[in-house]
């Protein structure tokens, strides 16, 4: 039985080891338990949350997925990318497609739709190869806007804007087809993609990856082959990102060219923001934050229209959407860069070092 | 021929236009090395600021040009203050991010004031600009377009060759540590060239909106058209603009003209991948030779 540890006031690692673990103390560990368990099984119990809740529950999960690979890119290797929602689309396009053309399985499929996008989202990666972030900026937003149109544009493959259905999951002759039961599906995803994105980054390329994104000058002198990393970590993001797309498609059930847009890419990017840069957990609670303030202001938007005022008033309003979004993105920038994983830390430290939290 | 000769002169004055739009972008970059994302929205600020000026508050043309001017100055000026200004020395990604949450709070904001349908503005462009070269015409906008782009690109080679500041924003542009050490105002350097930019984009928006009719969606989705333009001529070169956008306005209209009109839209974005593959730093861009 090892020792429970609680934590020294200070730090005092003495090794290289104790700084890279996740857990300080063993009460880290007991917390993580007690959230899965009302991850899995207090959550999605009818009486707590209605189809409503769940539906939003389901939508943080799979945006999740995809802004953990988003973190990966921005956060750790430091590497812009504008073209997150269209590879998001291209792995949910991907998975249709094998599901419906090729008769793929529901268990095969979605990894092979990563695996997919991971191939489209170095293509566009290639120009990191002699670029810093800046340009890469570009050319992602030029791959967001060719993917779009190819989606519309193949249409032998993709449909066209009328758009790909497909049958409900299935896993060994269980059926996958309502939200209860794909929550699961979700949820358990998610776990293991966050379990494998928070140890990437303790291991020797996640460590390269930092090093590039702090000083890639300086990390090519330490002998990191900076090229690959960088496709790496963009083959690494995008394979996250075609995961959750195609969890999106089977849960969607249909899927169209629209929501696949640039916005959906900003709103990738608002998540990790808000969330935190360079933060797994702050991914998370950025995509809950977004998820949320999108859903309450349609929430706003939706209940004016019904009761209140006229519904000229309720649609003049939704602009003021996009007007919040922007307004988040621009506070936390000038206000707390480090995001809601820092406001998280502060609130915690502030707990802990009470009452003498200076 | 003709129809060939028609596409042509569609092209170039459909590239002014781009290049005009571009300018302001340039001139950001050139002087802070700020990606402008919200450039599409300073222009449409600009084209309603017209708008409002010259049809709801009936003022003389001339008059509410001026004022439109110097608004969208003003406004660059506070822009820069409020948002801009605590991020000097932060990271790239910080700056991108704040310029992107920008050009969403001030769409937002015109979404919400004037709604997302096209407006248009009163005619007032005189009638002898419309030229006619034997079957081919050239409206009256495009040639105030390509009027507009050679006076702006002669008062900015004058202005970055001779005047003070414009040394000033070179020199902030190409080292900011050293502007610094030698005594440059670089704030002011910085205020200043998204004053110009927020005017110039005004500019371009007022002859886009007198062009196609005013409307946010647009106007924000010209704001992306300025990166195949800015590429190909170079990220900080002002004749690359102006040239890189008459190459994509002539690339798109004979895209459309003979291959087929939805590829149309996307033709410069493909341009945008092959130039970043190929020659990053455009037509006459500062070749910085850093491999990383």
């Amino acid at each position: 039985m090892r020792k429970f540890q609680l934590r020294p006031c200070g730090n005092f690692n003495e090794s290289y080891e104790e700084e890279l673990s996740i857990f300080e103390t063993d009460f880290g560990r007991l917390w993580l338990l007690v959230g899965l368990i009302i991850l899995f099984g207090i959550l999605p119990l009818p009486f707590i949350s209605g189809p409503g809740v769940l539906h939003i529950l389901n939508m943080i999960g799979i945006y999740s997925i995809a802004a953990v690979g988003l973190n990966l890119l921005i956060g750790y290797t430091g590497q812009i990318s504008l073209g997150h929602g269209a590879f998001f689309g291209v792995g949910a396009y991907a998975a249709a497609i094998l599901a419906t053309k090729v008769g793929v399985p529901f268990i095969l499929s979605i990894p092979a739709a990563g695996i997919i996008t991971a191939v489209v989202g170095i293509i566009f990666g290639l120009p990191s190869a002699r670029l810093k972030h800046l340009y890469l900026l570009i050319a992602t937003l030029a791959g967001q806007i060719i993917i779009e149109y190819v989606f519309v544009q193949w249409e032998s493959l993709t449909e066209g804007a009328n758009g790909i259905s497909i049958v409900a999951a299935s896993l060994f002759g269980l059926d996958l087809g309502n939200d209860r039961t794909f929550f699961y599906v979700i949820f358990v995803s998610f776990v293991i993609m966050a379990w494998i994105a928070v140890n990437l980054v303790r291991t020797r390329y996640g460590r390269a990856f930092i090093a590039i994104r702090d000083n890639d000058r300086a990390a090519e002198g330490m002998g990191i082959p900076i090229f690959r990393y960088k496709l790496l970590s963009f083959a690494i993001s995008s394979f996250y990102a075609g995961f959750a797309g195609g969890l999106y498609a089977y849960y969607m059930i249909s899927i169209t060219p629209e929501p696949f847009n640039l916005w959906l890419s900003i709103e990738f990017i608002a998540m990790i923001i808000i969330g935190g840069l360079g933060n797994i957990p702050g991914s998370v609670l950025g995509t809950v934050f977004i998820v949320i303030l999108n859903e309450g202001l349609s929430q706003i938007t939706q209940y004016l229209m019904n009761v209140g005022a006229s519904a000229s008033v309720a649609i003049s309003i939704a602009p003021l959407r996009e007007f919040v979004f922007g307004l988040a993105i621009v506070l936390f920038v000038i206000f707390e860069p480090k995001g809601l994983a820092e406001v998280w830390r502060i609130i915690r430290s502030n707990f802990r070092l009470w009452p003498f939290s200076y | 021929m003709e129809f060939f000769l028609q596409l042509l002169v569609n092209g170039i004055s459909l590239g002014f236009l781009y290049a005009l739009s571009a300018l302001g972008f340039v001139m950001i970059f050139k002087s802070s090395s700020v990606l402008n994302l919200a450039h599409g929205e300073l222009l449409a600020i600009g084209a309603f600021l017209f708008l409002v000026l010259s049809t709801w508050a009936q003022m003389p043309i001339v008059i509410s040009f001026a004022i439109t001017l110097v608004g969208t100055f003003l406004l660059g000026f506070v822009v820069e203050r409020l948002f801009l200004r605590p991020l000097i020395g932060e990271n790239l990604i910080e700056v991108i991010m704040m310029t992107l949450g920008l050009g969403i709070m001030f769409k937002g904001l015109l979404l919400f004031i004037f709604g997302g349908d096209i407006k248009v503005y009163p005619h007032f462009l005189p009638e002898a600009l419309n030229l006619q070269f034997g079957s081919i015409q050239i409206p009256s906008v495009n040639v105030a377009a390509f009027i507009i782009g050679i006076i702006f690109l002669i008062i900015f080679g004058f202005f970055f060759k001779f005047s003070s500041q414009g040394i000033y924003m070179r020199s902030v542009a190409d080292n900011q540590s050293a502007a610094l050490s030698l005594g440059v105002h670089v704030r002011r350097v910085f205020a200043l060239s998204w004053a110009i930019a927020a005017l110039v984009a005004a500019m371009s928006g007022i002859v886009l909106g007198i062009l196609n009719g005013i409307s946010v969606h647009d106007l924000s989705r010209i704001g992306l058209k300025v990166f195949p333009v800015v590429i190909l001529g170079g990220l900080d070169s002002i004749g690359g603009a102006i040239l890189g956008g008459v190459i994509i306005g002539l690339l798109e209209t004979f895209t459309g003209g003979y291959i087929s009109t939805s590829l149309r839209e996307i033709i410069p974005y493909i341009v945008l991948v092959v130039i970043l593959m190929v020659k990053p730093y455009g037509l006459f861009g500062l070749v910085e030779i850093e491999r990383v």
